[in-house]
């Protein structure tokens, strides 16, 4: 199994959503996180002094699926994501040992 | 007392019942203006001081209504005393209260309907030093700051000027609504305790930005709507001068809030909120002292230049090194100032029976130099006077919060409360929990760390 995590623009959040919906996944975790890459932060200017702003806000999203998904999912989010401007995120994939579902006790893929 | 004012026959015999219901309206509205203050400023500074600010606004409600009734009025409103200094003591305790208000005998309302609007000024005076002295000033320290403060710097400046017993009065200065008495005054002591304080910890490398921008626009709101009752309820009587003041009000601080972001525009780049609603202060404090005295045309010009000019001066605390923390120098003092003196300019006898014609109506510089006179004196004594005050406090109980408070924040370190709660998890339970114990002092340490 697969961990696949994507940091996206907020607004971006719905599109993504449906997106993986179509795919088919069946549940996926999302965070409002802060941070910055390459787009850094931004100015704001309050009475005429400037403030940087060093964290953008921007969403967390988490999917595990199955190993034979995490391409499909990784493409589905980065096509839904994009905007083409500075700033749209970035998408990665890590490998999942063990998963449990709570409810049941079902473990691997039966618990996704 | 009580039987006292039993015994007397009222001040006025035959008060002018639409008069007096406008006054104590206005009084009202006044009284809303210092919770609207409190919003304006409370957005202004960082997420962990708002209730520390929205506190000093309230107790000033507290400290300033008690110590009015008590003995300011009578400095304020007795009849001249302690050599012109300020008025005497007759009206004590509200003592004598329903004789006729000293040198206004043509008073249609009465004494005590005019007590108390004169009450809610003197409430949001010391209340608007508070931004000067935001984040930082000891709590204890502030509310003894302000009963000396309006005791021995309001009283007796509202007396010169707006008694008509008062030295400035008597000569001719013309302040409508307090754009000296209240908005200099102020600002002069707010640059004063500024000072006295020293920096906010952290000031200027660290970022102090306002935590809640819409919070500053409902307090601005606020204010407009009380500064209805501030200025056309100066008119004291609900006449064609009130509708003067209240149609000048609005006007200047509409070309007052385009003038800030026209400049911000400019200098910025962007128009913003934050300057929309500092354009409108600042246009509802140079407005203040004219409200009665120009035209309606007159006050849009009077606008633009306190709108335009406050905005500038902005930056000035910078270039100084002196954290007037959120411009009580560059608003108050200077939009105080300015509307002061352009009456000197703008002031039309044709608007005031009572008023002098200023440079543009052919009056000369007769009147601007009456301004510039109540300008200097009250600025001048307000800075001295408020110096001598604060540097007596500081040495003696001490006036700032420590560094370590400060970090911490006013709400938690002076009120141990918190403005905003939206996380379950660290929201703490009922009685002594030892989780919530645990967690605050986890954040003290960290702090110290």
């Amino acid at each position: 199994m697969k961990l696949v995590t994507a940091i996206i623009k907020p607004f971006k959040l719905d599109d993504v959503k449906s997106a993986l919906e179509t795919y088919g996944i069946h549940g996926l975790t999302v965070s409002e996180v802060q941070g910055f890459g390459r787009q850094k932060g931004h100015t704001e200017v309050y009475r005429g002094a400037e403030y940087q702003v060093d964290f953008v806000p921007k969403i967390r999203i988490e999917v595990v699926v199955d190993d034979g998904d995490a391409d499909g999912v990784l493409g589905v989010i980065v096509k839904a994501a994009s905007t083409g401007q500075i700033g749209d995120g970035k998408v990665w994939v890590t490998p999942v040992d063990e998963i449990v579902r709570v409810r049941t006790g079902e473990r691997g893929a039966d618990a996704l | 007392m009580f039987i006292h004012l039993a015994a007397v026959s009222p001040a006025v015999a035959h008060p002018n019942s639409g008069d007096t219901a406008w006054v104590l309206a206005s009084a009202a509205l006044v009284l809303l203006m210092t919770p609207g203050l409190a919003f304006f400023y409370g957005g202004m500074v960082r997420g962990k001081n708002v209730l520390g600010m929205l506190m000093q606004n309230y107790v000033a409600i507290g400290v300033v209504s008690v110590m009015w009734v008590l003995v300011v009025y009578s400095l304020a409103f007795g009849n001249s005393g302690f050599g012109g200094f300020a008025g005497n003591l007759h009206q004590f305790g509200l003592f004598h209260i329903n004789e006729p208000v000293a040198g206004n005998s043509a008073l249609t309302i009465p004494p005590l309907a005019f007590m108390a609007f004169q009450l809610m000024f003197a409430i949001i005076t010391p209340a608007l030093i508070t931004g000067s002295t935001a984040d930082r000033f000891k709590f204890s320290a502030y509310v003894i700051f302000i009963a000396l403060w309006v005791t021995l710097v309001y009283g007796p400046i509202a007396h010169w000027v707006f008694s008509p017993t008062g030295w400035l009065f008597k000569q001719g200065a013309e302040d409508f609504a307090g754009g000296t008495v209240v908005h200099a005054n102020a600002g002069a002591a707010g640059v004063a305790m500024a000072i006295l304080l020293g920096r906010r910890t952290g000031w200027p490398k660290t970022a102090m930005k306002p935590h809640n921008v819409p919070y500053v626009l409902l307090g601005a709101g606020l204010l407009w709507f009380g500064w209805f009752g501030f200025n056309a309820g100066s008119a004291l009587a609900a006449n064609n001068l009130a509708g003067y003041a209240f149609v000048n009000t609005n006007t200047a601080t509409a070309a007052a809030l385009l003038g800030w972001i026209i400049v911000e525009k400019l200098r910025d780049g962007h128009a913003t909120t934050l300057g929309a609603a500092s354009g409108a202060v600042a246009g509802l404090v140079a407005i203040t002292p004219a409200a009665g005295f120009i035209s309606p045309v007159g006050s849009i010009f009077l606008g633009l230049i306190a709108g335009s000019i406050c905005c500038l001066c902005t930056t000035l605390k910078f270039k100084l090194g002196l954290d007037d923390a959120l411009d009580v120098g560059a608003v108050h003092l200077v939009g105080g100032v300015l509307g002061a003196l352009l009456i000197g300019f703008f002031g039309t006898h044709a608007v005031n029976s009572l008023a002098q014609n200023g440079v543009f109506y052919g009056g000369g510089g007769h009147l601007l130099w009456l301004q510039a006179k109540d300008v200097g004196a009250t600025v001048g004594y307000s800075f001295v006077a408020t110096m001598i005050i604060g540097l007596a406090l500081k040495h003696t109980i001490g006036i700032k919060m420590s560094d370590e408070q400060q970090l911490i924040g006013m709400d938690e370190s002076l009120h141990a409360e918190s403005a905003y709660d939206f996380n379950a998890l660290t929201a703490g339970s009922i009685g002594s929990s030892s989780l919530h114990s645990s967690i605050s002092m986890a954040h003290r340490t960290e702090v110290k760390a």
